[in-house]
């Protein structure tokens, strides 16, 4: 069991759901993104997503897609996230890492899973691979020891839906709506239903992605959910930062507030 | 994946429909003007070692080039399922273009994504696009050309999927997006082939450009099985392979992953994407369709990289020995028959697929021969 299967069953016990945060890796810089993400432990999220900044983000919204090319433009590579899984997990979470498929098809299938099992993170999810195709890389992941995770949206139909539990492992990814990253003012009903829809399908733990950034919402997810994914609404306070520092300092003050929602206490 | 799920659903129930077919030949004929005609060039082809060389006239379509085949029979599948919008990616404009002609006949509202860069160099597709009554919306993310138009369309796609049918251009992107409109470009093919029968024989050689490819399957793919027949792809060099700056993605590619597709794609060692440069914008996307891929693997067709200056020249050229403006994509492949001419010698056949006309590309070629004063900053 995964570093981040076993957090998931603890916070389960607890009878609350998980907050994972969301972060990409080198912006605003590789150090200035580490940091961002050890603060986020320290605040109180429970895992951390590192993003591997991709050329050709489809399903990103803008607030990822700016900081996804700054970080390329300053020159930040893929192996960059295993020197972030390494510090997230030092500081006591577990971590996977979030990347479009030919980064990791360009790394090696094979190579890319002994380097981020060697860092110690806990697995990977894949937003543009799916698992009808995605079997060498579900290979490659099981030979380590790594969850590899796959998305669910709303409009999946009963087959891809069942395929899609069945091939995820650590938990199954639901997208809350039909659309990319970003804040929503409301999150809505298909997230509910669509984790229904997996439990049915036999899924272990269903977190919930796009759209949340305030306790209040998060709360609303945490009710049904195992885990709220936040993404966007971090990644902005970084974006909209006059200098690092106060970006970190924002950032701990919105983990806070979604740590307090997915407690129920928002 | 749902809505490529049905949309592969629809399409495989309405290509074994004979009301679909004949629908689309319907739209073919008394809409775009099929068949288009075949033009043999021997003012140009002096130029090409005595060959004889043949176009095959995708240029007099309606609205310019071979992109109409594709886009009517997505618009009428579009129909067929029930939706009431269409969204599309443009390069050159020759396919968005297309697509806001289909959605104007076809009563569908219309969106283009376009690269910024694109509807700078392409503003008179822009004008035309507008004038049928679609929406175009220039793309400032990434490097502002095709594959972030495309990006783009992708994110309005997933978000408005319930109403909106994505009208693909090339044989690239997910299944079915490449064997679909192979399929619908699938007519200049077989068109051809009888339409050169009828001239005495098969060509010894059909020459296409390729930027995702749907031009050059579209015409390759009656005649895969005549072994006789050289199939010449002519990707985009830029300012040629070896100086980084190009389109040629067999070429000067390495196998990957874009846009749901594996293939040949321009890219670092990180799997990034790495920019393309053509002086067409048609050519300008750092991938190329899976079907390419396959043939070249296969070595049943070929992959030629001609630069900029190459299809400059060859452009030149048809304009004044055959009177005919070519798009500057497809005098890529027109250099790609001055190259070939001399090798298969004076008793050789050519056919060349011509893929769009020129109007669009005045002003790129004007300001490359100098012919108007550099615009003001």
């Amino acid at each position: 069991m995964s570093a981040l299967s076993e957090r998931l069953a603890g916070v389960k016990a607890e009878g609350r759901a998980a907050l994972i945060g969301y972060l990409p890796v080198g912006y605003p810089s590789v150090e200035g993104s580490i940091r961002a993400m050890v603060a986020m432990v320290e605040a109180g999220v429970d895992a951390v997503e590192v993003g591997i900044p991709y050329s050709d983000p489809v399903l990103d919204g803008p607030v990822i897609q700016r900081a996804a090319e700054a970080a390329l433009a300053s020159g930040t590579r893929v192996a960059d996230a295993f020197v972030a899984v390494e510090a997230i997990v030092a500081a006591g979470a577990p971590a996977v890492v979030m990347s479009y498929y030919n980064p990791i098809l360009q790394y090696g299938l094979g190579r890319f899973a002994a380097d981020l099992a060697a860092a110690g993170g806990s697995g990977a999810i894949t937003p543009d691979l799916t698992p009808d195709v995605g079997q060498a890389w579900i290979e490659a992941a099981t030979a380590r020891g790594l969850d590899h995770i796959f998305l669910l949206a709303p409009s999946s139909t009963p087959e891809r839906l069942h395929m899609t539990v069945a091939a995820s492992t650590g938990f199954v990814y639901a997208t809350s709506l039909m659309g990319v990253t970003g804040e929503r003012s409301a999150v809505g009903g298909a997230a509910e239903k669509l984790v229904g829809r997996a439990r049915e399908a036999g899924a272990q733990a269903v977190c919930v992605g796009l759209g949340v950034s305030t306790g209040k919402q998060a709360a609303e997810v945490a009710a049904y959910a195992d885990g709220v994914i936040v993404g966007s609404a971090f990644v902005r306070l970084l974006v909209d930062a006059t200098e690092p520092r106060a970006g970190i300092e924002a950032l701990k003050v919105k983990v806070g507030e979604l740590a307090a929602g997915v407690r129920g206490q928002a | 994946m749902a809505a490529l799920d049905e949309l592969t659903d629809a399409y495989e129930k309405a290509r074994v429909d004979p009301a679909f077919q004949e629908e689309l030949d319907r739209l073919g004929r008394d809409y775009s003007g099929r068949p288009s005609i075949i033009t043999e060039i021997p003012r140009f082809a002096r130029h090409c070692g005595g060959a004889r060389v043949f176009l095959k006239r995708e240029d007099l379509n309606h609205t310019g080039s071979h992109k109409i085949n594709n886009v009517l029979g997505q618009a009428l599948l579009t129909k067929r399922i029930g939706k009431t919008r269409v969204i599309a990616e443009t390069g050159a404009g020759q396919h968005g273009v297309a697509t806001a002609t289909a959605a104007a006949l076809m009563d569908l509202e219309c969106t283009v994504y376009m690269g910024e860069e694109d509807t700078e160099r392409q503003a008179l597709n822009v004008v035309r696009m507008r004038l049928l009554g679609a929406t175009v919306i220039p793309v400032t993310s990434g490097s502002r050309t095709l594959k972030d138009a495309i990006n783009e369309a992708y994110r309005d796609w997933v978000a408005s999927v319930d109403t909106t049918n994505y009208v693909f251009g090339t044989t690239a992107g997910p299944h079915p997006f490449p064997a679909m409109v192979r399929d619908f470009q699938r007519v200049i093919g077989v068109e051809a082939r009888a339409q050169m029968l009828e001239r005495g024989g098969l060509p010894d050689a059909i020459v296409a450009c390729v930027g995702g490819g749907s031009n050059a399957i579209g015409i390759f793919d009656a005649f895969l099985d005549d072994a006789s027949v050289r199939l010449v792809g002519c990707e985009a060099a830029g300012d040629g392979v070896e100086t980084g700056r190009h389109a040629s993605a067999i070429s000067g590619g390495s196998p990957g992953v874009l846009h749901g597709s594996q293939s040949y794609v321009l890219q670092d060692a990180d799997g990034q994407t790495q920019a393309s440069h053509s002086i067409s914008a048609g050519l300008d996307y750092p991938g190329v369709g899976p079907q390419h891929a396959w043939l070249a693997t296969l070595g049943r067709a070929e992959y030629w990289a001609i630069t900029d200056a190459e299809a400059m020249d060859a452009f030149r050229l048809l304009c004044r020995t055959e009177g005919i403006i070519p798009a500057i994509e497809s005098a890529h492949a027109l250099a790609g028959v001055i190259k070939l001419g001399p090798e298969l010698g004076p008793s050789a056949t050519i056919l060349v697929n011509l893929s769009g006309r020129g109007d669009k590309d005045v002003e790129t070629a004007a300001r490359y021969f100098e012919m108007l004063p550099e615009r003001a900053p």
